[in-house]
């Protein structure tokens, strides 16, 4: 099937445009109007430009001002793509969001972009997150926190923030983000957009500024589940200069299911007890009625290890942290300080380059792994990942899909946990055991609780992505959810 | 629990100093973390294997060619210090 037949297929002829701008439309959908000649990528291109630049909302740290070329007969037809400031981007800006690489311009681009670029969805902008990816709420950015378009006194959640703002607020079509413990489900939620965590391995880490290896994977953040489909698509890859990449077994199809006949869904009472706001609660359970209603089953399945999830994550995380962040010692790159000897220029460097959750982060990983605690930590919290990943692998011959609130709150206000960390680490507590598990798993909005998007998570075994895209697209179509943008 | 003393032993592995405020603030915060996640003890785990890569992945090998590398000066530009040919520190023993 060719893609363009493919297009047709799930969104038939949307007719002319006299009276729609770029913006209004999904990236899917632009694809199909520049093929059909009804848009051209300059146009699309355009729009956006003047969108990035009007930003508000501090969601981009760099804007392109060059229109790029894109070969006429590209798959992704020239929609431009938000890149969130991890990624390095040769010649461009690439900071992590930190000041201990502000002005930092790599001389390559990591592979997930440069297969995007490929496939014609070219950059317009890099986007704020938290710094080195540490954070729920991007309020950890070195240049300031990013608002969230539904209310401009809340976060937008972490850390690919400046990604689910953007894609929220009509700033771009779509964007790439990472996820080590639930950085783009988190903010997609808090957004009310879609974000799409894929297995491990399947995404290139090349170029990505490492944050916690074992972990990290990039995904897609987009207006809805067929947007997040296809740049998967032309993300997933084996790439020689990451020998952890497993590329994906299948191609990803563009989701078509209307209907979940057939599919058994799983819900763990371990992520769904006493911490879910009323509200949340809500509308996970309408969700509930609501597969069932298209003919899915619901039924209760144990994850007896997950609530100890978040105790793992935090030691794992911040000890591979702590040794992949040693890299920043002010001598090959980045920010330099010191008065003159080789040890102040280390120290006063990282003093200085760093924000306090990176510091705090990197104290804790450097104390997990220190002599005497390496057994009582890091061994223990290795084990506790391998129980949590058995945990889901027995729950997955029982059921297809394992389905939760993405957060256990909506957006909270901004400021509200900036002095209690482990308050913003629980926000983690229902993303982060996918993310031990290495399986994939995605959030789409479920609908609203006093006017703030409340996001459901899917999750499903190691390289069904396919299965995986194709319930979150009937169970999409059926919420009929209106995104920031539309609402006004 | 993490006591003044672990924190400044901890912070010179890291190569990071902290001023007298961040030490205060980063006992106080750890030890509230540790605590959190302290409660792994309690779990039995014997007999588990800790998890070392999560997706199963066979020896990924290349053929030894060489290759060409970023050229030196590509690999220098953006050094906040350097006399063309390497990167430049002070002296280990300043």
């Amino acid at each position: 099937m060719s893609e363009a037949t493919g297009f047709e297929a799930v969104f038939g002829d949307r007719g002319d445009t006299d009276d729609a701008r770029p913006v209004d439309h999904t990236a899917a959908e632009l694809i199909d109007h520049v093929r059909a000649g009804r848009l051209s990528a300059a146009e699309i291109w355009d729009d956006y430009q003047r969108l990035a630049g009007a930003d508000t909302l501090n969601a981009y740290l760099w804007r392109a001002d060059e229109a790029p070329e894109v070969a006429a007969n590209a798959p992704l037809a020239g929609v431009p793509l938000a890149v969130k400031d991890l990624f390095c981007t040769e010649g461009v800006p690439s900071a992590a969001a930190s000041k201990i690489l502000e002005g930092y311009r790599p001389p390559y681009t990591a592979t997930a972009v440069e297969r995007l670029r490929e496939a014609g969805a070219p950059m317009l902008g890099k986007t704020n997150m938290d710094e080195f990816a540490m954070g729920s709420s991007n309020e950890n950015s070195a240049f300031g926190p990013v608002k969230n378009p539904w209310d401009e006194s809340r976060v937008p959640g972490g850390s690919s923030g400046g990604s689910a703002a953007a894609v929220a607020a009509g700033l771009a079509p779509w964007a790439i983000g990472t996820d080590t413990g639930g950085s783009i489900r988190q903010p997609a939620a808090l957004c009310g957009i879609v974000g799409l965590k894929p297995t491990y391995g399947t995404v290139s880490r090349y170029g990505m500024i490492a944050f916690a290896s074992s972990l990290d994977q990039a995904g897609p953040l987009t207006r809805d589940v067929t947007d997040a489909a296809l740049l998967l698509r032309h993300m997933v890859g084996r790439d020689p200069c990451d020998s952890t990449s497993t590329g994906h077994p299948e191609e990803i199809a563009l989701p078509s299911a209307e209907r979940l006949d057939g599919v058994r869904f799983g819900v763990p009472p371990e992520l769904t007890g006493d911490g879910l706001e009323p509200g949340v609660r809500e509308v996970f359970e309408a969700t509930l009625k609501r597969i069932e209603e298209l003919g899915g089953s619901v039924q209760e399945v144990g994850l007896p290890h997950s609530g100890h999830a978040i105790s793992a994550y935090y030691v794992i995380a911040p000890a591979e942290a702590s040794a992949n962040l040693a890299r920043f010692d002010g001598v090959r790159y980045g920010h330099r300080a010191g008065n003159g000897d080789l040890l102040s220029l280390y120290e006063q460097t990282r003093e200085e380059g760093f924000g306090p959750e990176v510091k705090r982060r990197i104290m804790l990983g450097t104390y997990a792994l220190s002599s005497g605690y390496y057994d009582a930590y890091y061994g223990r919290a290795q084990k506790v990942r391998t129980t949590i990943a058995a945990d889901f692998r027995s729950a997955f011959e029982s059921v297809d899909v394992i389905v939760t609130p993405t957060s256990p709150t909506v957006a909270f206000a901004l400021g509200e946990r900036v002095d209690d960390p482990l308050a913003m680490y629980l926000s983690d507590v229902l993303t982060v055991p996918m993310s031990l598990a290495g399986i994939p798993a995605i959030s789409i909005p479920g609908g609203l609780s006093d006017g703030l998007p409340v996001g459901i998570q899917l999750a499903s075994p190691a390289f069904s992505e396919n299965r995986l895209l194709d319930a979150a697209h009937a169970l999409e179509r059926a919420i009929d959810f209106k995104g920031a943008r539309s609402r006004g | 629990m993490i006591d003044r003393e672990q924190v400044l032993h901890v912070a010179r592995l890291a190569r990071l100093r902290l001023t007298e405020d961040e030490i205060e603030r980063m006992t106080g915060e750890l030890s509230t973390v540790l605590d959190h996640i302290e409660k792994i003890g309690e779990l039995d785990l014997d007999g588990v294997e800790p998890t070392s890569h999560v997706v199963e992945l066979e020896n990924v090998l290349r053929p030894d060619e060489p290759r060409p590398s970023l050229p030196r000066e590509v690999a220098l530009a953006e050094a906040p210090d350097s006399d063309g040919v390497g990167f430049r520190v002070p002296s280990p023993g300043a």
